[in-house]
């Protein structure tokens, strides 16, 4: 489904701030994979899924998506094969819309827009129909704007809007990590209940381990612009916190090490 | 007294057409289009010149000051989107640009209309209406026929993605849509509108001249704020989309209200500009300054009050 080849990023090349992002990512996924990726901070993950979003150009390297090379298409233009959910709540929604207006908003990602009314009567049933899955009493509110909503309706909102059409790839950025914990429960619930019902192929960032280790098919682990680990199946339910301690503290140990020499 | 109220109502329509246009870009898109000024003298200065020069039947007039504006947004849309430049700037590149360009059309700084008909004036033969009412009939149906196709167009598919864009850029992106094609639209129908309100008043007033869109853009958000002050007033708190674009034109009837009456108790005509910055500026201010007051009057010092 999505081949990743040679991927590199050099963030402000030849400047003090030069930052490796990507150091050269191979990635395969299979249609129906839900990957989960986790790594320090700068490992690269965000860098990973906004390359693939294409929010900038990769320095080198292959992105193909569904039999598609995408490496050098413009954000809006890979928009059609994506649905993507962000960290920060403000971003996924438009808040002085309404919750009807959003959702037909993003029910045409990928289409071309014509003179045609934004909205149908048919499209707001099933919105309706739509949001009552989420268990959020939105369903009752389709006119209300989404800045009256809180961080977490908005995320289940964007969620929602990410994969109304159903998306050829889903990008969750650390989409849980600015929401409370029992919200954030919410929030990955349903994203387990509709990834699961559409058998999506996603990419989940995280930084909680033990999400990481419960959702999905697969986990891969990132340190360093580069896939330091990679684990699926049978191998990845019978993995412990402990172990991925183990191998952060293995990939952290080799910084230390590099950062001795460079002080020594 | 009374005839000087009915020519303020009627600037006040006629203006307020930009103001919609102002409208766009200011609250839609979150830009202040500095074009404005020079595009609202453009649709003012081509307009005279096709029917004092080239005898052209003064609606098609209309139709070109639109047509001018349209392309005036553009070049202010391309130097923002293709070319990055800050929105403010390249705004102010176009209108000082435009200055010259009317220069050139009209061939010197401004043209009278005085012999020649006008729609106002063609209105006001044939039904024997004065200069004023015919002019605020004419204002009126247009502007209201202009609210109805604005209404119909942000409601469009192509429309929510020209507000969209205004409200979150990484979202419309992120959902296929190139917010440079929005941006550059969105330019050219708000100076459209403005360049078709230059040809009106120049018609209305019966002279071009090339300085006549200065401090427009100030007129439009004088007019912008002040509709949303009376706006808020009322039961529906202008949540409609509509009731907001109507607003826009009330406002701007009513900010030449104002001035007809700080006029009439003897200000210096030179000195509107400076009052329209002021009240722009405080109403741009005083929430700021409101929110920061109740930030500091929440805090308590021993925790929850």
């Amino acid at each position: 489904m999505l081949t990743l080849t040679g991927v590199r990023k050099t963030f402000n090349p030849g400047t003090v701030n030069e930052k490796v992002a990507l150091a050269g990512i191979d990635l395969h996924l299979e249609r129906g994979d839900f990957v989960t990726v986790i790594g320090g901070n700068g490992a690269g993950k965000s860098t990973m899924l906004n390359s693939i979003a294409g929010v900038f150009p990769i320095d080198s390297g292959t992105i193909l998506l569904g039999g598609n090379d995408i490496s050098r298409l413009p954000e809006h233009a890979r928009a059609r094969y994506l649905g993507r959910v962000f960290q920060d709540p403000m971003r996924g929604t438009a808040a002085d819309m309404q919750i009807d207006e959003n959702l037909a908003f993003a029910a045409r990602r990928g289409k071309s827009r014509t003179l045609r009314w934004g909205i149908s009567k048919a499209e707001r049933e099933e919105y309706t129909e739509e949001l009552a899955k989420l268990g959020l009493g939105l369903e009752t509110r389709l006119s209300d704007k989404v800045g009256l909503l809180s961080g977490g309706q908005r995320q289940a909102l964007t969620l929602l809007m990410a994969t109304l059409q159903r998306p050829d790839l889903l990008l969750l950025d650390e989409h849980t990590a600015a929401l409370d914990p029992k919200t954030a429960a919410k929030v990955l619930e349903l994203t387990e209940q509709i990834v699961g019902e559409e058998n999506l192929t996603t990419l989940m960032v995280t930084h909680n381990m033990h999400d990481a280790i419960r959702l999905g098919n697969r986990l891969i682990m990132m340190s360093d612009g580069k896939i330091i680990y990679d684990v699926r199946g049978e191998e990845k339910s019978r993995l412990h916190r402990a172990d991925l301690m183990a191998k952060f503290e293995e990939a952290a140990g080799e910084e230390l090490a590099n950062d001795r020499m460079l002080l020594g | 007294m009374l005839l000087a109220f009915q020519g303020a109502v009627a600037q006040g329509v006629l203006w307020g057409i930009m103001v919609l246009g102002v409208y766009i870009t200011f609250r839609l898109l979150d830009i202040a289009d500095l074009t404005v000024d020079g595009s609202f003298a453009l649709g003012g200065c081509t307009c005279a010149v096709l029917i004092v020069e080239h005898g052209v039947n003064p609606w098609l007039g209309l139709l070109a000051g639109l047509c001018v504006g349209v392309l005036a947004g553009g070049v202010t849309g391309l130097l923002h989107t293709v070319f990055d430049i800050p929105a403010i700037l390249a705004g102010i590149l176009t209108q000082i640009g435009l200055w010259s360009i009317n220069l050139r059309i009209m061939g010197k700084a401004n043209i009278p209309l005085l012999k020649n008909p006008n729609i106002f004036s063609d209105l006001g033969k044939a039904s024997g209406l004065t200069q004023n009412i015919a002019t605020i009939v004419i204002g009126s149906l247009v502007a209201a026929a202009l609210v109805a196709l604005l209404y119909w167009f942000f409601g469009t598919e192509i429309g929510s993605a020209l507000r969209a864009t205004g409200n979150n850029e990484d979202m419309v992106r992120a959902l296929g849509v190139d917010i440079r094609m929005t941006k550059l639209l969105a330019l050219m129908v708000s100076n459209g509108l403005v360049g078709l309100s230059g040809a009106l008043v120049c018609q209305s007033q019966k002279y071009a001249d090339v300085g006549m869109g200065t401090g427009a853009i100030i007129v439009g958000l004088a007019a912008i704020v002040i509709g949303e002050v009376l706006g808020r007033t009322l039961p529906g708190k202008l949540r409609s989309f509509s009731s907001r674009l109507i607003a826009a034109v009330v406002g701007s009837i009513v900010y030449f209200l104002i001035r007809a009456i700080v006029l009439q108790l003897g200000l210096d005509p030179n000195d509107m500009k400076l009052l329209s910055a002021i009240i722009v500026a405080l109403a741009l201010s005083v929430p700021v300054v409101w929110s920061r007051y109740q930030l500091k009057r929440a805090y308590s010092k021993g925790g929850v009050a």
